[in-house]
Formats: C-alpha cells, structure tokens, sequence
C-alpha cells in the first residue's frame, strides 16, 4: 500500500470531552497539510464517542480514524498504543501528532517504540523544511521540523527524523492557537481495529480520583500574575483584588507557588500552565526564562518590577518601574474611575 | 520482589549555559557538574522500599561514559545490591528510541526480574520516553509519573499523577514504573555504605591506574595485573561491571546515533522579543493614561 502522506493528531478525549490541545494541533496539521496538499487525519478513540467526529471536522479534519469500544473508555496505555499502532501500520501517515499531556507522554513513546520511529517531546512549534543530511548528502524534502525548548529552556532545538515515518512528536498545550470552526465541512469516518488479547487488558484501573480544578488559566482573557515579589500570603489578596476587578484569573511564578503564597493550579511557565491571554500582568516576577517560555505569547505584557533591569521587561509591551504595592492600587483606581 | 533501577548521571542543567553546548548541539557534559538525576534518585528511593518490605533485591544500571561510575557508587551507598555501568562509545549520542533498545538488552541479559523502575524523566532532556520505550521493547505494561507502590494479593498496586489528580492501577509483574520525582524523600547515603564503596571500582579504571602508575610494563603482564585486581575487588564485591555492545548483544545498528532515527539539526540560544517596550510611569498619571489605552485598544473591558 502507499503511502497516504496524511497528518494525523491524537484526538485526546476524556469522558467525551475533547482536549484543548487535540484542537489546537488540528489547527496546526491543518496549515501544515495545506502546505503539504495532503489530508488531516484525527485519531479518536473511547466509548460511544462518535458525536466528537462533528468537532474534529469543523476543526480541520479531513478524516476521522474511530475506534469506538467499551474496553477504550478510559485512557489506559495498552489498549490505545495497539489501536494507534495497528491504524498507523494500515494506512501510513508521514506525521502523527499527540497533545503533550500526561496521557500523550504516556502513550507516544509506547507507539514510537512499537513503530520503531523518532519522536519529540514536548515541542513549541512544528513546521515544514528540508534537511541536508551531513552524513549522506541527501537532501530530504518536506520534513517536519519539530521545535522545543532544550536543557531547562536556556536553547530552542530543531528536531528531525529523516529516514523514519511517521514523524511524531507531543505538542505543548496552549502554545498553538485553536483554529477557527467552520462548519459545512464533511469527513469521511474511518473505522479502526479494536480487538485485544486478555495480556493488553490485564492492566485494571481501581480507583481514578480527580479534584475539581480552581482554576483555567488557559481559558482566561486576562491573567495577573504575581512572583515572589508580592512577598507573602496576604499580598496576594491585592492580586486577586485586581484580576477580580478587570475580570481576569490570578497567575503566579514558580518561587511564589513554593513559598506557599498560591496554589500549584496557578503556576505559568515551563513546569506550569503555558498561557496566552489577551492581556497578561507580571506583578513582581523577575521573569526567569522558565517561566517567560509559558507566558511570552501573551498579545500584552504589562511588567511591574522594582529592578528596571529584570528579565520580565524584555518581553513586556508596557514597562513599569516601580513597587508592586503602588502601582497595582493605582491600576485598581484608574479602571474604577474609568 | 526483584528490582532493576534505570538511573542516568545529567548535567545540571540549572547552570547550564550556550557556551557548553556543542556546534551539532550535543551537550558537552565535561563542562558541567554533574548529578544523579532527581526523579531517579526517587525511582530507587521506591525501589529500595520495595524490596526492604517485600524482600528481593535492587540492582541498578546506568548507561554513560565512566564518570557515571560516580551514581552507581552513590547508589550503592544508599542501599544498592548491585550496579552495572554500559559503556561504549557505540552507545553514545542516542536518542530515547536507541537508549531504550540499549537498556533493555541490559535488562534482557540479567533476566530475573519483576519491576522495573525508571524516574519519570531525565533533567537534560525532558521528554519523559525512555521508560514507556524500554516497557514496549520488554513487552511488558507500565505505569507512568508514580507516586507510590505496594503489593497486596500478589497483584502490585501503583498510585499515579493524572491531570489534576490521580489513579491507582494494578498490574501483574513484570512491570517497568516510572517515578515522579516529590513524593518519596531518598534516603541519605548511608555511612557505613558509603564507606564501605568508597573503593568500589571497574575495569577499566584499574586498568587507567596502572598504566598510569606503570608506563614501560609489557600489555600482556599488565593485563594479568589488571585481571587479578578486579577478581579480588568482585570477590570482595567491590567491582562494577562494564558492559560493552558486545557483552549485552546489542545489534550496533540500533544502538548510539547509528540507532537513532532523531537529529538535532539545529540549535539556537533563546531570545529574548524585542518588540517595543512602552515605559509606564508609576504614577497616577502614568498608570491612567495606561488603562485608558488598554480599554481603547479593547484589551480591557
Ligand atoms: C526546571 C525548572 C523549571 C521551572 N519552571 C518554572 C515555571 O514553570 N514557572 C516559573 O515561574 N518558574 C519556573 N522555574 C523557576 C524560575 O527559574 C525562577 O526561579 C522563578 O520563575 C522566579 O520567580 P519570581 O520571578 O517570582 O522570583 P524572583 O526571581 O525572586 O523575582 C522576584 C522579583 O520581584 C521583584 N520585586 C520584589 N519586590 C517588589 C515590589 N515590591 N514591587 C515590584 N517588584 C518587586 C524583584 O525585583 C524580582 O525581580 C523553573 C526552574 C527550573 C530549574
């Protein structure tokens, strides 16, 4: 069989509930298949799931690879590696894309290892180019470019793999921007293999605990953030005051989150949430490179900082030297009175 | 239970700086201090529990240049029954896919196992793949970012992170888990341990001491020399073994970069936008002229 040259994505769902990242990559695979002029392929599997085929579609995919079954009700990593690695055995796609979520990182290698095939973790950025391979002077036409941050973020690192297919990599969430729905669009469903021998189900889920997120950093329009800067518990109360006030969520560095001022839901940065809101408020956060990759996308940065030569203003849209404690009342005032 | 600890020695990549990257973006490892990678030190804090409550044995094995020597040495301090170092420079500048091909020949060649423990991911690269790659190549389930470990039935139970909670999977052995990092405190090195593998060598140092020590001796009395020092430091169980390509097996094609279908092809320094910047006044002046150009501009509502 020939290859079909399709780009496919994980379309990760959890109790019927698509991921934000499966979107966003469609909406990467989509711009990269217009370029290539191949097709998207999404990859859903769970338990009466079909419905999710419509969004796929109105999201970018040209086709919808479904494997619907009881046993694919809950993530477990056998039975979706051998769904995915027989599916990808019968119809060949150049590039297989997974969210990099805990599930994505979970499941990803296993398929890679299956297919015997090079696989990139966590990138910020896919894109197509040629390679001039050093060893053997062929040129390589077409090749997706898999882009991450490298040893703690201090490097970007572009990513082949030329002589293997499919291309995969996991994708960062919230670092690919969700597409735009069109609707009217059809895509042929593919039904995909799910048998299982007793050995790939052997593995049982007891007990699957989930507490209710305080916050959606990724949904929000407007974050404030504060570092270690704040200097306390309490001061964070004058950071809530102001996201309630402009009707934002409250973000925070790193160092505040150890110190205990906040909760780890509300880290940004490269061990946290990766944001990119509308408007986007570092109050008292020297702006370490850790946490910049997770918030640098913002449209506006508004930096408030004591040292004029922190990090954090580099990327700042609006500079603001001065202390925290001044300049947010103040801030709290002037969009009162607006 | 019988344990097998995958560990990695890493550069510290919290002060890891351009200047030790190299052109084809390959770390030079020489230039940084290095360090028993965090979440493995976690992956045989769990290990050493498991077989202190259920009986066994823990070996761990790394693959690296012989300055890695230094981890198993720690490892052993800390309550290791036995450590295996892989070094080749065949398995050199491999990628997840053929590090993972490599470890588990390792694995393969010791045989008698029931866990295997990997930490959850390596501080030098991140991705968090060699442990789900080493279980498919095993064939064998896994269980990913655990937090805690028990038997009971003899069915093994594995707490693990899923987002914004957790699960708790059992598994029949055998079972390779990889460990998040956070949960479990490793304990210290003991002192008598540490003491005790102070000395504990391999082959190929003793076989660096005494050429050094013995510049002009022919190789064939050398060799006898170097042959009965590391028989008497493995009788005294002061002896790590070196294992080559060739002792585990391994195809060569699937090893080191040979084996590896990823290419760094290029590596840059991050920079930093350099967008305009508007500096804002810290007075009410400033500060207003600011929101009323971001209600303007529709950023605030
Ligand atoms: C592997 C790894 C992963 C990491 N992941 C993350 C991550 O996901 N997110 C993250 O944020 N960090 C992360 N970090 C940590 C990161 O390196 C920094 O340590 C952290 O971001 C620093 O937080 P901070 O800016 O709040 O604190 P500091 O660096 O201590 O900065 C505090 C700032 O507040 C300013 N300040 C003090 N008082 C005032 C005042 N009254 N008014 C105004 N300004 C004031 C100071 O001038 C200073 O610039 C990671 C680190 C590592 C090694």
């Amino acid at each position: 069989m020939t290859p079909s040259q399709e780009i496919w994505v994980f379309a990760e769902q959890e109790n019927g509930e698509l991921k934000s990242v499966a979107l966003e990559l469609l909406g990467r695979a989509r711009e990269l298949a217009d370029e290539l002029g191949v097709e998207v392929g999404a990859l859903l599997l769970g338990s009466d799931v079909l419905d999710l085929s419509r969004t796929l579609t109105n999201y970018g995919a040209d086709k919808v690879y479904l494997a619907d079954h009881p046993e694919l009700k809950q993530y477990r990593t056998l039975p979706y590696a051998k769904v995915i690695d027989r599916t990808v055995q019968a119809h060949h796609p150049q590039i297989v894309l997974f969210g990099a979520t805990m599930i994505g990182r979970d499941l990803a290698p296993r398929i890679a290892s299956q297919l015997v095939t090079g696989l990139t973790a966590d990138c910020t950025d896919l894109q197509i180019g040629n390679y001039l391979d050093p060893f053997t002077g062929v040129d390589h036409q077409n090749l997706l470019y898999q882009i991450r941050p490298a040893f703690g973020g201090n490097v970007i690192a572009t990513i082949v793999a030329p002589n293997h297919r499919p291309q995969m990599a996991t994708v960062r969430e919230g670092v690919m921007k969700t597409p735009e729905t069109t609707t009217g669009r059809v895509a042929k469903i593919v039904k995909a293999p799910a048998e299982f021998t007793d050995a790939e189900l052997a593995v049982e889920i007891i007990e699957h605990y989930r507490k209710p997120k305080s916050v959606d950093l990724r949904a929000a329009r407007i974050i404030v953030s504060g570092g270690a800067g704040v200097g306390g518990k309490e001061g964070f109360d004058l950071i809530r005051e102001l996201a309630h006030v402009i009707g934002g969520e409250v973000g925070a560095s790193r160092a505040a989150v150890d110190a205990g001022y906040i909760g780890k839901d509300h880290q940004v940065g490269q061990t946290g949430t990766t944001v990119r809101p509308v408007l986007y408020i570092a109050c008292g956060i020297s702006g370490a490179v850790q946490h910049r990759v997770g918030m640098q996308e913002s449209a506006k940065i508004i930096a408030i900082n004591l040292d004029s030569d922190a990090p954090i203003f580099s990327v700042a849209h609006y500079s603001i030297v001065g202390d925290l404690y001044k300049v947010v009342p103040l801030m709290i005032q002037a969009y009162k009175n607006k | 239970m019988q344990c097998i600890v995958l560990i990695k020695q890493v550069p510290d990549t919290k002060n890891i700086t351009a200047k030790a990257m190299r052109d084809d973006g390959t770390v030079n490892r020489a230039a940084l201090p290095a360090i028993f990678n965090p979440d493995d030190l976690c992956a045989l804090e769990l290990a050493l529990r498991v077989r202190d409550q259920y009986g066994g044995s823990v070996r761990v094995i790394s693959m690296g240049p012989l300055r890695a020597l230094e981890i198993l040495r720690d490892a052993l301090s800390r309550g290791a029954d036995e450590a295996v170092l892989l070094s080749d420079k065949r398995f050199a500048a491999a990628d997840t896919l053929a590090t993972s091909y490599s470890l588990s020949e390792a694995v393969k060649k010791i045989g008698n196992y029931d866990l295997i423990f990997c930490g959850r991911q390596a501080i030098d690269g991140d991705t968090a793949q060699v442990g789900p790659q080493v279980a498919e190549k095993l064939n064998i389930p896994q269980a990913t970012y655990a937090q805690e470990i028990w038997k009971e039935n003899g069915k093994v139970f594995v707490r693990r992170e899923v987002e914004g909670g957790y699960e708790v999977l059992a598994l029949k052995t055998p079972a390779l888990i990889t460990v998040t990092g956070g949960y479990v405190l490793p304990r210290p090195r003991s002192a008598r341990r540490t003491i005790r593998f102070r000395n504990v060598t391999a082959k190929p140092e003793i076989e660096a001491r005494w050429k050094k020590e013995n510049p002009d001796m022919p190789a064939e009395e050398l060799d006898k020399k170097v042959e009965a020092e590391a028989s008497r430091c493995k009788q005294a169980g002061l002896l790590i073994d070196v294992w080559s390509v060739d002792d585990i097996g391994a195809d060569i094609k699937r090893t080191g970069l040979v084996g590896s279908p990823t290419r760094v092809w290029r590596v840059e320094n991050v920079t930093l936008h350099t967008g305009e910047s508007k500096k804002i006044e810290p007075t009410e002046d400033g500060i207003h002229a600011l929101v009323e150009e971001l209600i303007h501009d529709h950023v605030l509502g």
